[in-house]
């Protein structure tokens, strides 16, 4: 290499290695972690953009974190996405309106399931505990049906 | 039977139907087609370099009907079916006010210049490189088609091949409408 050319490449380097931290501005990878993890991957479907390896993924973590670093906040930069795919992009339906059916029918249909355990336990255990008193037979009743059992008895 | 009873006779059964009209909904609806949030909203601005070295942005050609596909050279057959109809459409309508412009996504260089080739699109094509454009039209595969009206606006989005007709049908509408 000759001497110009050295020194270009070592200008260039030097040039490089001050534009670096301007370049990689203070971003929290955590928060780009955890915007990342509550979209869905375009082309996985079932996948979030923090979990698929795919290039589309890439690039989505790549918007998230040049947004981020432009000063938007993680709510807005899951907004921005909203308005490009739609609802359909939240690996979680927010909680409002007729999803908020997705929120509430579980519990509820866990708590009806608890409450009918529990009127029909309560239920059988009052017959269970009704039942001996009708089965066991008492002195008078052993007695009268020893004799009867007698009387048929040639 | 007590009056309890027989209301729980009836009740039981009849909760079953709430289930059956929301399955009755959800199976009859297809997972895969998302509606677009974009139809009706003025189009995202784009500015892309051609792979003939040609700078090409949507706010220059304001007034006139444009034409966005989204496309890979991987995506088979989807996307070498419809490429016959987009040349066509391009010859058809270049004159009329109509710019087709092809946007080439999740791709790699080489075999995106061989499928212009092997087609021998004219119509102005360029990577996405970023994926920022993609996302800004909220595409999730390819190939999917944007049309877009005189006044900027994303009037229609065809997901899957393109034909003639779907062409035809759909820039002959928008050019009837005045700018």
């Amino acid at each position: 290499m000759s001497r110009p050319l050295t020194v270009v490449a070592l200008l260039v380097i030097a040039a490089l290695a001050a534009a670096a931290p301007l370049a990689a501005a203070p971003v929290n990878e955590n928060t780009v972690h955890e915007v990342a993890a509550q979209l869905r991957c375009v082309v996985c479907q079932s996948l979030s953009v923090a979990d698929s390896p795919s290039e589309t993924a890439h690039q989505m973590k790549a918007i998230i974190r040049e947004r981020l670093a432009a000063g938007e906040s993680p709510e807005q930069v899951k907004a921005y996405f909203v308005d490009k795919y739609g609802l359909w992009i939240l690996l979680a339906p927010p909680r409002q309106g007729f999803n908020l059916l997705v929120w509430v029918v579980p519990f509820a249909g866990l708590a009806a399931g608890l409450v009918l355990v529990l009127v029909l336990a309560r239920r059988w255990s009052r017959r269970a505990a009704a039942a001996p008193d009708l089965a066991r037979p008492d002195a008078a009743m052993r007695e009268r049906i020893q004799r009867e059992m007698a009387e048929r008895e040639p | 039977m007590s009056g309890r009873r027989r209301v729980l006779r009836w009740a039981i059964p009849l909760a079953v139907v709430p289930v059956l009209v929301l399955l009755a909904y959800g199976f009859r609806t297809d997972p895969r087609e998302i509606p677009s949030p974009l139809l009706g909203k003025p189009a995202s601005p784009f500015a892309l370099t051609t792979f003939d070295g040609k700078a090409i942005s949507l706010a220059s050609l304001r007034g006139q009907v444009v034409v966005v596909n989204f496309w890979a050279s991987w995506c088979i057959p989807a996307c070498y079916d419809e490429a016959p109809s987009l040349e066509r459409a391009w010859q058809a309508y270049r004159d009329r006010g109509v710019v087709l412009i092809g946007v080439n996504i999740q791709d790699k260089d080489e075999p995106a210049r061989r499928f212009l080739t092997q087609f021998g699109h004219t119509f102005p094509n360029a990577p996405d490189p970023s994926g920022r454009v993609s996302v800004d039209y909220g595409v999730y595969g390819v190939p999917e088609t944007f049309f877009i009206d005189r006044k900027g606006q994303v009037r229609f989005k065809q997901v899957g091949s393109v034909t003639d007709e779907i062409m035809k049908q759909h820039v002959e509408k928008l050019l009837k409408e005045p700018a």
